[in-house]
């Protein structure tokens, strides 16, 4: 698979990472290498094989539906880079 | 007193039970020597001597009560990947800032709980993506092993670099490690240590950073195979705080250690044999069979047909889900955050400025095959690949018990020799990553020298949750090959060492960079 630089961007605007000029152009022929790699896959026949889904047999644990945790606001946000009391600041989203 | 941290964790133990000395002295020892070594090897990316001390004298306060437990006293390595409550966690990333957890890894407080004292923070590959240690955001670990009559830089594998160079180079007892695709076994091999990756579901990963989800496991780097599963035992449990820990009882690995190989049914999967393999890997893996089959076990050639697809299938499957893990640094609730004109912009800024190269190659391609229109093409057909890795392995416990292959394609290499291609880089973990694909258990165990004097290791793949028998067979390995320590430490600054008489090699039991019976 060629991966051309509008789809280098795509994918980084996708994964929120600005990516320079410079940047974009090395991408585009390290991530087309690594894609053409894996694409040997295509040699296996998968047609009646099911996906994984865990690797060890195991069944969902459940556990009683109450609360175990909680009370720990200043916690939480204790390593945010902007707080305002008990609430994580970010630029205006809403006009 | 002959040099502390020369000691492996068993006789460190030994030493501590008998009162020969105090977990105080042990780990002032291990202090001593950080200082001396961290300027030239990186090994430890946060040193925590006050940490370590005060643990250290409450140890020896416990065991005076008569109240030791199976790790008292004796002082590790933790990798940065281990939230440490109060204790600067990074991952090695930019991107985690100054971010001091508010909670403790499971595995961790397991550790502590046991009695271990925390040297401090080990360095690693960022996020655990690399097989080197180049990719750190806090630059490269150097290994304490160098080629015969050379004084390159050498890596010491990766991601846990630190780890098995802090090992290698006696900074700590053991230490923690994560494995992904390889990155407790092959540093492990490359540094003359041994590393154990358990069974996905063995250890809580708790308040581990999470790289991809469905492959991580912790385990320990450690100088015999004897200390890995003193680890071990430690380290594992049930822990309800991860719904993948499995409920089921830690046998105790240390005493199945005595049990020996007798009867033992090795598997050698000729899919290993991988073109161009050099002479040396060969010869070691040629090695192993005969140690194992003198010591009574059996040999048998098995086929696991999908081995080929297993490493295309882990850059399928480790990228997607690290680029959703990673999702969550944003620059909102903890670390690093540049702003922007808006919020999406102050997001794009902080990632880009946050994650370096590597981390930020693989969040791309995670992205992309995830994408609308890729999902079945890529990450679907590698979900299908991996069951059929397994099933590979599930025909083979027909026939075998534990399987045998070379640890690592070739020796340790020098600094810059693979970090231009990402490919060759990722080649590294071609014989280690079906293991994680699969869920296996498997570990490294050193059992040779290649031409240039570095250290060569053999992996053991086990059956689910069977890591007792992993133990019996790499002590076997270990009884017959040796162990392989660095003899001379160069790096060592002088003034801050421990007194040169004591760093001396000391007859037989501590020679070193040479082959010397194991066992006792």
């Amino acid at each position: 698979m060629q991966v051309d630089e509008s789809t280098v961007r795509r994918i980084a605007r996708l994964a929120r990472i600005k990516i320079t000029d410079e940047e974009a152009k090395s991408l585009e022929g390290e991530l087309s290498g690594i894609l053409n790699w894996v694409e040997q896959l295509g040699e296996v026949d998968t047609s009646s094989v099911p996906p994984m889904t865990r690797v060890v047999a195991q069944e969902l644990k459940k556990r009683e539906d109450r609360v175990t945790d909680g009370g720990i606001a200043d916690a939480i946000v204790k390593n945010a880079p902007v707080v305002d009391d008990h609430y994580f600041v970010v630029p205006k989203v809403v006009e | 007193m002959s040099d502390l941290t020369r000691l492996t964790l068993a006789e460190a133990r030994d030493g501590l039970k008998k009162k020969t000395f105090s977990a105080t002295e042990l780990t002032e020892a291990h202090i001593k020597a950080i200082e001396a070594a961290n300027p030239a090897l990186n090994v430890y990316v946060l040193p925590t001597p006050d940490h370590a001390l005060a643990q250290a004298k409450a140890s020896d306060a416990r065991r005076a009560k008569g109240e030791a437990r199976p790790l008292e006293g004796l002082p590790l390595g933790n990798k940065d990947l281990f939230c440490t409550e109060g204790i600067r966690t990074t991952a090695c990333s930019k991107i985690l800032d100054d971010f001091k957890p508010t909670y403790e890894s499971t595995v961790g407080a397991n550790l502590w709980n046991a009695g271990a004292v925390m040297l401090g923070k080990l360095n690693n590959d960022e996020f655990a993506m690399g097989s080197s240690n180049e990719t750190s955001a806090f630059g490269p670990v150097v290994s304490p092993w160098r080629r015969k009559g050379r004084d390159d830089k050498l890596v010491p594998g990766g991601s846990s670099g630190g780890s098995s160079a802090a090992v290698a180079a006696g900074l700590c007892l053991a230490a923690t490690a994560t494995d992904t695709g390889g990155s407790i076994r092959q540093p492990a091999a490359l540094t003359g240590t041994v590393g154990i990756k358990p069974t996905y579901g063995r250890c809580s990963r708790w308040g581990i950073v999470a790289f991809a989800s469905s492959l991580d496991q912790a385990g320990p780097i450690a100088k015999t195979v004897r200390d890995a599963a003193i680890m071990l035992g430690s380290m594992a449990g049930h822990d309800p705080k991860d719904t993948t820990s499995v409920d089921a009882p830690v046998p105790d690995y240390e005493a199945a250690l005595a049990e020996g190989v007798k009867g033992l049914r090795v598997g050698v999967p000729k899919e290993y044999r991988v073109e161009g393999m050099s002479k040396e890997i060969e010869d070691l893996w040629a090695s192993g069979i005969a140690w194992l089959k003198a010591a009574g076990a059996t040999i048998h050639e098995i086929s696991l047909p999908h081995t080929k697809y297993a490493l295309p299938a882990y850059y399928i499957v480790a990228p997607a889900e690290a680029s959703s893990n990673l999702a969550r640094y944003d620059g909102v609730r903890y670390g690093l955050r540049v702003p922007g004109k808006d919020v999406i912009d102050t997001y794009e800024n902080t990632r880009a400025a946050g994650f370096g190269k590597e981390v930020r190659r693989r969040i791309l391609i995670g992205t992309y095959v995830l994408s609308a229109g890729y999902y079945d093409a890529y990450y679907l057909k590698a979900q299908k690949v991996r069951t059929l890795i397994k099933r590979d392995f599930d025909e083979a416990w027909g026939v075998v018990d534990v399987v045998l292959t070379p640890t690592t394609p070739s020796p340790a290499f020098a600094f810059g020799e693979k970090s231009g291609d990402p490919l060759a880089m990722y080649l590294e973990d071609i014989f280690t990553v079906t293991v994680n694909m699969a869920g296996l258990p498997g570990i490294s165990v050193p059992a040779g020298l290649s031409s240039e004097g570095t250290p060569l290791g053999l992996q053991l793949i086990g059956k689910p949750f069977d890591e007792a028998t992993l133990f019996r067979a790499a002590q076997a390995i270990e009884d017959a090959a040796g162990r392989f320590t660095v003899e001379a430490r160069w790096w060592a600054r002088k003034g801050a060492s421990a007194p040169a008489a004591a760093s001396k090699p000391a007859p037989a039991k501590k020679a070193a960079a040479r082959k010397k019976p194991g066992g006792k």
